[in-house]
């Protein structure tokens, strides 16, 4: 008994509860919007939305569409890292939808127009993605403005901008841009083998490589000076500046590298060659917003996003089984929404069970 | 001309409705990035009534009804930000972001669920209602009357006039500037806060019926482009004061309009500048206009920060 208390009270067992609990939540809600549309229908189409793959026959075809969405988990991981740097240091990044946008503009251009091969478009679209960062981060520093508002309004942007820049590399008769394959074989990033242990060949190198960039953002927060500057000047700007940091510096540089994360991000996913761009959309990319769903749900944590990213990644591919004559497409959106805002009560679920521990021990 | 005049006071109304609503909210110390998402729901509520209300009913009796809609719809989602950042002190720049884009998913489940309901095979998000559209205008001349203009320039003097000079707005803005000493006075901060956050929610609200009926269907999986936070750069802009705010908007709502209407205007027709330019407009003049006027900021002092009894 005494074992499972000192458990409970570990920060780390807490957000995993409080974000279970969240996911719970979210999922009950969205269950019961089911079934105030469709009462017959409802348990089914909860289920078929959280198998996502597993409503394939198990075997192959379930592991390569397990790979699928573990192809879109890997940009999600990206955004999510994106938000969750900057926010360790007091910034809301939601410009990293338009960030996503940029990199995944530049990195198609880099290799539709310019050939280049595939390395070079991650690092160029990481470079437009830091150059948003920095204005938003410029704009914050010296001029006061709120990262939140000039975030959106760049997103705008980069969106519009993204969308002339394509429009030179599109399939003449659809609306989407060319397809790698044929168009800039050099930029579709390699598999070294992963492709065959999924039998998908959009299975590429950016799984682990995301995972190895969410496991490097843990240990420049954690464990450098660097990255202790930063949280500082996160927890107190005055301070910070007292104690000798360059505050201004360290405001730009978070945004640039949250800028650069989406970017990547966004690289990832278009190289390898799963999707194609589609030029005109008026939406900006939900990518970036999922992201902050997932860096809250992953308990503010870079290796907690892996996780989160890939459960939001699940259900959003799950709403392909979703019954689309009896449901709405919107409904996983709707529990992702749900669980964002519950996340919003994580400090007050966690008071709960500090207190309920506290209880306990009276 | 005419129509470039329209659309600038159409726009501008918008904006000049959404952005009183973001000043009342921060006044009350609470900062609603929810509006973007508020504006939707609203749009839903106007657009439901729009859409059902018979057509041979008065237009008075129509206009007043799809406001009431939209109003309703508003206060009740902004409930949600009230819920979250007045008694559970969540963060709310979370819980705006979580807002927007919870109403564009749960307006897209509702329409597409009572669109699935009429007809299985239409899967779309879009209310239609042209039918009684026309009871939201007055032709004058060339020049199409809306209804939401005179509703805007109605609420920038209620507003100025409900901040300044009674006592319940006063009361308001002391709650934004420096809660602790409110309520040392005997002033309900948690009250005054939930007023400024349902008033945000009855404008954001308006503005949003407003926006989507500028043409006689909406598709409500697109939101609403931005205009929330185009209404709160507006609000900067006009420094959280009713009167700057007005003039805002229309700078606002001209750049805006210029998209809609540049073809037929000879001058800008002859330029050739492609019409993505003038989509961008808005969001470009608006971070410039930003970058200028938030230096020398007239923010109230503790907006974004839960009241605490115990800091008193």
């Amino acid at each position: 008994m005494k074992e499972k208390k000192s458990f409970l009270d570990r920060p780390s067992v807490q957000a995993v509860l409080a974000a279970l609990i969240c996911i719970v939540l979210g999922v009950l809600i969205g269950f019961i919007v089911l079934l105030l549309i469709n009462p017959s229908e409802a348990f089914k189409g909860i289920c078929s939305i959280l198998k996502n793959y597993f409503n394939y026959p198990m075997g192959k075809i379930c592991v390569k569409y397990f790979g699928s969405t573990l192809v879109k988990t890997s940009p999600l991981i990206l955004c999510a890292l994106s938000v969750c740097f900057c926010y360790k240091v007091g910034l809301f990044n939601i410009g990293a939808a338009g960030q996503y946008a940029l990199g995944a503009g530049v990195a198609l251009f880099c290799g539709l127009s310019l050939k280049l091969p595939w390395f070079l478009c991650v690092v160029l679209s990481a470079a437009a993605g830091a150059l948003s960062g920095v204005l938003i981060g410029v704009l914050k520093a010296f001029r006061n403005v709120n990262e939140v508002i000039s975030g959106i309004m760049l997103n705008w942007i980069s969106l519009y901008c993204v969308n002339m820049l394509l429009a030179g590399v599109k399939e003449p008769t659809s609306p989407y841009t060319l397809k790698l394959q044929g168009h800039g074989n050099a930029a579709i990033l390699p598999s070294l083998g992963l492709d065959k242990l999924f039998s998908n060949d959009k299975v590429t190198i950016a799984i682990p490589l995301s995972i190895i960039i969410a496991i490097l953002v843990w240990f420049v927060l954690n464990k450098t000076e660097f990255g202790y500057e930063l949280v500082a000047t996160g927890y107190n700007k005055d301070a910070a500046k007292y104690a000798g940091m360059k505050e201004k510096k360290n405001i730009i540089v978070t945004l640039a590298i949250g800028g650069a994360l989406a970017a990547i991000g966004a690289s990832f996913f278009y190289l390898s060659g799963i999707a194609e761009w589609e030029v005109g959309q008026t939406s900006v990319p939900a990518m970036g917003f999922n992201g902050i769903a997932a860096t809250f749900l992953g308990g503010l944590n870079p290796i907690g996003t892996i996780f989160s990213s890939y459960f939001i990644q699940h259900i959003t591919d799950g709403a392909v089984f979703l019954d689309k004559t009896a449901f709405p497409s919107q409904i996983p959106d709707l529990i992702t929404a749900i669980i964002i805002y519950l996340c919003g009560f994580m400090g007050f679920i966690r008071t709960l069970l500090h207190s309920k521990k506290k209880g306990d021990n009276r | 001309m005419v129509l470039l005049l329209q659309y600038m006071l159409l726009f501008a109304s918008v904006l000049a409705l959404v952005a009183l609503g973001g000043c009342f909210s921060e006044h009350s110390g609470i900062i609603n990035l929810g509006l973007e998402g508020i504006m939707v729901v609203g749009a839903l509520g106007g657009a439901l009534v729009l859409k059902y209300m018979p057509v041979d009913v008065p237009s008075f009796i129509t206009v007043i009804v799809t406001l009431v809609g939209a109003i309703a719809f508003g206060m009740l989602y902004s409930a949600l930000l009230g819920v979250a950042a007045i008694h559970f002190n969540a963060d709310q720049t979370l819980i705006g972001t979580a807002m927007n884009m919870l109403a564009t998913a749960v307006s897209a489940v509702i329409v597409k669920a009572i669109n699935l309901s009429v007809d299985s095979s239409d899967v779309s998000s879009v209310v239609y209602y042209i039918d009684n559209r026309p009871d939201l205008t007055v032709q004058i001349g060339g020049f199409e009357f809306n209804w939401f203009m005179l509703v805007a320039v109605v609420a920038v003097i209620a507003a100025y006039v409900v901040l300044y000079k009674t006592r319940f707005g006063l009361r308001l803005m002391a709650c934004g500037e420096n809660p602790q000493a409110a309520n040392s006075v005997g002033i309900d901060v948690f009250k005054m806060r939930w007023a400024g956050v349902l008033i945000s929610g009855m404008l954001g609200g308006l503005g949003g019926i407003a926006y989507i009926t500028a043409g006689s269907s909406w598709t409500f999986e697109n939101g609403v482009a931005g205009y929330g936070f185009l209404a709160l750069a507006v609000m900067i802009f006009g420094q959280w004061k009713p009167h700057r705010i007005a003039l805002a908007a229309l700078l606002f709502g001209f750049f805006r309009s210029l998209g809609s209407v540049y073809s037929g205007i000879p001058l800008l027709a002859s330029m050739n500048i492609p019409s993505t330019v003038y989509n961008l407009l808005p969001y470009i003049i608006s971070l410039i206009v930003l970058a200028f006027s938030s230096k020398n900021s007239m923010a109230p002092k503790a907006e974004g920060i839960p009241y605490d009894k115990s800091t008193r």
